[in-house]
């Protein structure tokens, strides 16, 4: 396998695409919004439970690629106890990784989600990787269907 | 590996020298020698295309049935030569019948915008099936939804065939137009347009065949056919892209509408009134892609000097040895199992996203397409929100196919 190939498809990536994380509806949540891509097909959901202006849970479902869904998955886990705020600053900084724009001085941390660095290297997947994450986004903005409790 | 240099036993043609037509083909991606199965979407362009287009910019460019000059007429000579080679690809009777269209969208919009708002009214039905390209869906969608029309579309079977029977009860005094592909983009599959014309025609109904997919792969001879209209593209079958074909027959032609106004469709003008041009001319609004058109003859050339007789039975042989090759591979899906299939190999493997499958077999060189094909209808059918399709032109060998399969082994592996 070539090592651009290798970077793309990091083992974190391949297995949290076989068993994503919190990939369940959530009845509670009370934010919900739709990610879908109509030149691939895919198509996820994400759930969102603001408690205050503090995110208290995110989950996710749908069918999308290897990259989309680990993406995905990885989010919904480093999403928890986030500001808006911060939630909008960690996609902003995980946008730059992806798209190979680098890191500037006051990016978020990105701990493992710099796995995702591999995608750089393939322009036409940066769309497969922040794809739940605009869906978050709208969801943080009440853009989409919102749900009440 | 040295490809180019072979010749597959049983064709009709010089492989290698075909290859050698084809500069495109040596280059290499990704550190490996170009495998394109991404014909489907778009062909490669022989040289003689290429040549032809450059020479046209360097020696002849000029306007034309404008002026009384020299290029001008040069201009105009080649242009409508280029339309009598396509009145000759299709077996049209006159080359009246054969209008220069930007692609095959554009062709059946024609129809649509022009035919359809003249004869589709309240209460009427177009008549479409479900494995059409979005092309020739949203067009009819339009129409109908703007004249108070009901589309209604044709099923398909398990292996991706027209169902027949279907389709027959579908037809009746309401329907006002068949448009149907000649060949599946997604699947494969050839229609029978003729038993199709046959049974439209029982019901007074004219027929548009879309044969974007058709003409690569096999003679489209449109008398034989009796369809009412035929259009295809260009750059498919190895023209350049911006440029291709509506047949339709004079008699109908003659009492449309024209579709776009402008310089060339007009006989004269007045402010107060405009006669329009004669056939062809009526559809032609506005200076052509004449470089375009003039390069379209050539690809038509190109095809019919290898003789399509030749190119069909050799990728009819790919196909079928790609297709026995895949279903060796566990997981592996064929989508479209007609009886009669040209040029198409769609597939899933097992979870394996196809956006995944194509980006690891781009890492080795090999070009394929995934998604959903522009055939939403046809992947909600079968149950998938994308496939892989490998689609294959005269220029491919069975080592490619040989490089695909190993190639889907390293998709599989990756996600072993």
């Amino acid at each position: 396998m070539s090592s651009d190939l290798r970077d793309l498809y990091q083992e974190v990536i391949l297995e949290h695409s076989k068993a994503p994380r919190n990939y369940r509806e959530s009845p509670a949540a009370n934010r919900k919004a739709e990610g879908f891509n109509p030149l691939c097909g895919d198509r996820f959901t994400i759930y969102l439970t603001m408690d205050g202006d503090s995110i208290r849970d995110v989950s996710f479902q749908g069918s999308g690629c290897a990259i989309s869904k680990a993406s995905a998955s990885m989010m919904t886990q480093s999403m928890k106890g986030k500001s808006a705020a911060q939630a909008a600053k960690l996609f902003d900084s995980f946008h730059r990784l992806v798209t190979g724009l680098g890191q500037s001085n006051g990016d978020a941390e990105l701990g493992k989600l710099t796995v995702f660095s591999g995608v750089s290297q393939f322009p036409a997947r940066v769309k497969c990787a922040t794809l739940a994450w605009h869906a978050l986004q709208a969801a943080l903005e009440g853009k989409q269907e919102t749900t009440t409790e | 590996m040295s490809i180019a240099a072979k010749t597959v036993s049983g064709v009709g043609f010089d492989l290698g020298r075909v290859r050698a037509d084809f500069p495109i083909l040596e280059q290499r991606v990704h550190g490996k020698s170009l495998v394109y199965l991404d014909n489907a979407a778009t062909s490669q362009k022989p040289r003689a295309v290429i040549e032809t287009i450059s020479r046209y910019y360097e020696e002849t460019n000029s306007n034309v049935h404008r002026a009384v000059h020299h290029l001008s007429e040069q201009a105009t000579n080649e242009y409508e030569a280029a339309r009598k080679t396509a009145k000759e690809f299709l077996n049209a009777a006159d080359w009246k019948e054969i209008i220069f269209v930007r692609g095959t969208t554009e062709g059946i919009n024609l129809v649509a915008q022009s035919y359809g708002r003249a004869s589709v009214n309240a209460g009427d039905e177009v008549l479409i099936t479900v494995m059409e390209h979005h092309s020739n869906i949203v067009p009819w969608q339009i129409l109908c939804s703007e004249r108070g029309a009901t589309l209604r579309a044709a099923p398909i079977n398990d292996a991706g065939e027209l169902d027949m029977d279907a389709f027959s009860r579908l037809l009746g005094p309401k329907t006002k137009l068949v448009a149907v592909t000649h060949v599946s983009n997604a699947l494969g599959t050839i229609n029978p347009v003729q038993r199709i014309v046959e049974m439209a025609h029982s019901w007074n109904v004219p027929v548009l065949v879309d044969g974007a997919q058709a003409v690569p792969h096999l003679k489209a001879d449109v008398q034989a056919l009796d369809c009412d209209f035929y259009t295809f593209s260009g750059h498919k079958v190895y023209g350049p892209t911006g440029i291709g074909i509506l047949y339709g027959k004079a008699a109908l032609l003659e009492k449309m509408p024209p579709y776009q106004g402008g310089g060339d469709m007009i006989m004269s003008v007045t402010l107060e009134k405009t006669v329009y041009n004669r056939l062809p001319y009526k559809f032609e609004a506005g200076t052509p892609d004449i470089a375009g058109v003039i390069g379209l003859g050539a690809a038509l050339e190109y095809v019919s000097s290898l003789g399509i007789e030749n190119v069909g039975p050799h990728e009819s042989a790919l196909l079928a040895y790609a297709t026995r090759a895949v279903s060796a591979i566990p997981d592996l899906r064929v989508i479209g199992t007609a009886k009669e299939k040209a040029g198409v190999l769609s597939f899933t493997l097992g979870n394996i996203h196809p956006h995944d499958i194509g980006t690891i077999l781009d890492q080795e060189g090999i070009a394929i397409r995934t998604g959903h094909h522009c055939s939403q209808p046809v992947m909600q059918h079968f149950g998938v929100e994308a496939t892989a399709r490998a689609s294959f032109a005269l220029y491919n060998t069975k080592e490619e196919v040989d490089r695909l399969v190993r190639g889907i082994e390293r998709v599989r592996e990756v996600f072993a």
